[in-house]
C-alpha cells in the first residue's frame, strides 16, 4: 500500500478520493436503490439493471454476491453499500454483524456492552495474530 | 441586529429518528437516550431561537457521488425530508430563512470561505434527527433553519481548524444581518463510531470525553486534532465530529456548559450531546 498515514488502521477502508474514483459506478448503482422504482427494476432483472452501471467485473460480482467487505475494498462506501444491504432487508447493525464476521447477535451484544474497545484495535500490527 | 445565543451539539443517529417516528422512545433500549434529551427540550422551550443554523452532513441523499461539496449552504425557501430508502420521515417540512441564508452566503464568500450555494435540496436524517431530539414531535418545527451541509463522507473532510474558523465567519455574518434574530447553532454527528469493515462497532468513550472537554474549554487546541486521530481513535465515521467545531467557532471563547449527555450505544454509535451558552 501507499504512504498514507491512515493505512495502518486495522479493519478499516478509508473512503478517500482514490477509493471514490474507483468506486464511482458501484456507489451510484447502490444509491440508485434508494428509490422504489429502481428497486423494482433491479428485482425484475438484477443482471440487466446492474449493467446500467459500468463497473468492473469484480465489483459487479461482489455486488451481486453481497460481498460486503470486498465492496468496500473495491471502492464502495458504507453509506452507499448500506442501500444495497437495505434492499436485501439487512439493516445497518446486521450489516455490521456480517462485515465483522461476528453475526448479528454477538455484534449487538458487543454494542450493548459498550462497543468494540479501542485497545488492541489502533494499528494493523496489533491484528497480526488474527 | 442578529446574534448567536447558544450552541447545541447532537448526534444524528438514524435509528433515533426511527424510534421517534414509531413511538418506541420509552423502551429499554431507547428510553435512556431520550431521557438524556428531556432537559434539552425544556431548555429549548425557554431558549426559543428565531432561527437555527444547523451544521450536518448529507448521507449521499441530496448529493450522491456525482457532486461532493465540502461546505454547502442551503439558501432555499424550504427543505423537504428525503426518501432515504424507506419513505420520507413523517416529520414537518423544514422551513428555511432565505434572507438570512443569502446574507450569510455573501458574507462568507467575501470573507474567503468559498462555499457552495444550494437553492434546492432535500434533507436526510442528518438534519431532521437533531430537530427531533431537541423538539420532539411538533406539527411544525418551531423556527426556520439555515442548513450547512459538510462533506464528511469522502476523505478528507475539512480540517477541524477550518471548521472552527468557518464558525467564526458564520458568527460574523450573522452579526451583520440587520434584523433582530436570536440564532442557535447546531453542530451534529458523532460521537465515536465505525460503521464499516472488520473494525465496525468501535466506540472510544475516553476519547469522546476528552473531545467534549476540549471542545468546551480549549477549542483552539481541540480544533487542531488531526484527521488520522479521528479515524484511528473515534472510528472512520467518527471524523464527522469536525462539524461540532463549526458550531463551537460561532460561540464565544468562554461558554457555559448547560447540559451534557453521553450514551452507548444507539445502533453502532456513541451518542453525545452538549448545550452551550455564550458566557
Amino acid at each position: 500500500m501507499s504512504n498514507k498515514n491512515y493505512d495502518d488502521i486495522p479493519g478499516t477502508i478509508v473512503f478517500d478520493s482514490e477509493q471514490s474514483a474507483r468506486g464511482f459506478h458501484l456507489n451510484q448503482f447502490c444509491i440508485s436503490l434508494r428509490l422504489q422504482k429502481n428497486r423494482d427494476a433491479f428485482k425484475a432483472d438484477p443482471e440487466k439493471y446492474i449493467d446500467n452501471y459500468p463497473m468492473t467485473a469484480e465489483q459487479r460480482a461482489a455486488a451481486l454476491n453481497q460481498e460486503w467487505n470486498k465492496l468496500l475494498e473495491l471502492g464502495g462506501n458504507i453509506y452507499y453499500t448500506s442501500k444495497l444491504a437495505a434492499y436485501h432487508g439487512i439493516n445497518f447493525q446486521e450489516l455490521a454483524g456480517l462485515m465483522t464476521g461476528m453475526g448479528s447477535t454477538a455484534y449487538r451484544k458487543m454494542m450493548v456492552s459498550g462497543g468494540r474497545s479501542i485497545e488492541g484495535n489502533r494499528y494493523k500490527s496489533e491484528w497480526q495474530d488474527k | 441586529m442578529a446574534y448567536v445565543s447558544s450552541g447545541v451539539a447532537c448526534s444524528h443517529v438514524p435509528v433515533l429518528g426511527v424510534a421517534s417516528d414509531t413511538g418506541i422512545t420509552g423502551d429499554d433500549y431507547y428510553g435512556p437516550i431520550f431521557k438524556g434529551f428531556e432537559f434539552s427540550k425544556q431548555w429549548m422551550e425557554k431558549e426559543k431561537p428565531d432561527v437555527i443554523f444547523l451544521v450536518y452532513n448529507d448521507h449521499c441523499t441530496a448529493f450522491d457521488a456525482r457532486i461532493i461539496p465540502t461546505f454547502a449552504l442551503g439558501c432555499a425557501e424550504q427543505y423537504a425530508p428525503a426518501d432515504e430508502g424507506w419513505g420520507p420521515r413523517p416529520v414537518p417540512i423544514v422551513q428555511g430563512h432565505q434572507a438570512l441564508s443569502a446574507h450569510i452566503a455573501q458574507s462568507l464568500i467575501l470573507d474567503s470561505f468559498d462555499i457552495t450555494v444550494i437553492n434546492e435540496m432535500e434533507v436526510d436524517h442528518g438534519l431532521t434527527v437533531p430537530l427531533t431530539m431537541m423538539f420532539g414531535k411538533p406539527d411544525e418545527w418551531p423556527c426556520p433553519v439555515v442548513p450547512l451541509a459538510v462533506n464528511v463522507v469522502q476523505y478528507p473532510a475539512p480540517l477541524g481548524s477550518r471548521c472552527y474558523a468557518l464558525g467564526k465567519a458564520i458568527r460574523k455574518a450573522i452579526e451583520s444581518f440587520p434584523d433582530d434574530l436570536k440564532v442557535c447553532v447546531f453542530g451534529t454527528g458523532g460521537m465515536s463510531h465505525q460503521l464499516q469493515h472488520e473494525r465496525a462497532g468501535l466506540i472510544n468513550s475516553a476519547w469522546d470525553d476528552r473531545f467534549m472537554n476540549l471542545l468546551v474549554n480549549e477549542p483552539d487546541k481541540g480544533s487542531m486534532i488531526e484527521h488520522v486521530e479521528y479515524l484511528r481513535e473515534a472510528g472512520s465515521e467518527g471524523i464527522e465530529l469536525v462539524m461540532w467545531y463549526v458550531m463551537r467557532g460561532a460561540l464565544n471563547e468562554n461558554v457555559e456548559e448547560m447540559h451534557r449527555f453521553y450514551h452507548v450505544p444507539a445502533s453502532n454509535t456513541a451518542v453525545g450531546h452538549l448545550i452551550l451558552e455564550n458566557r
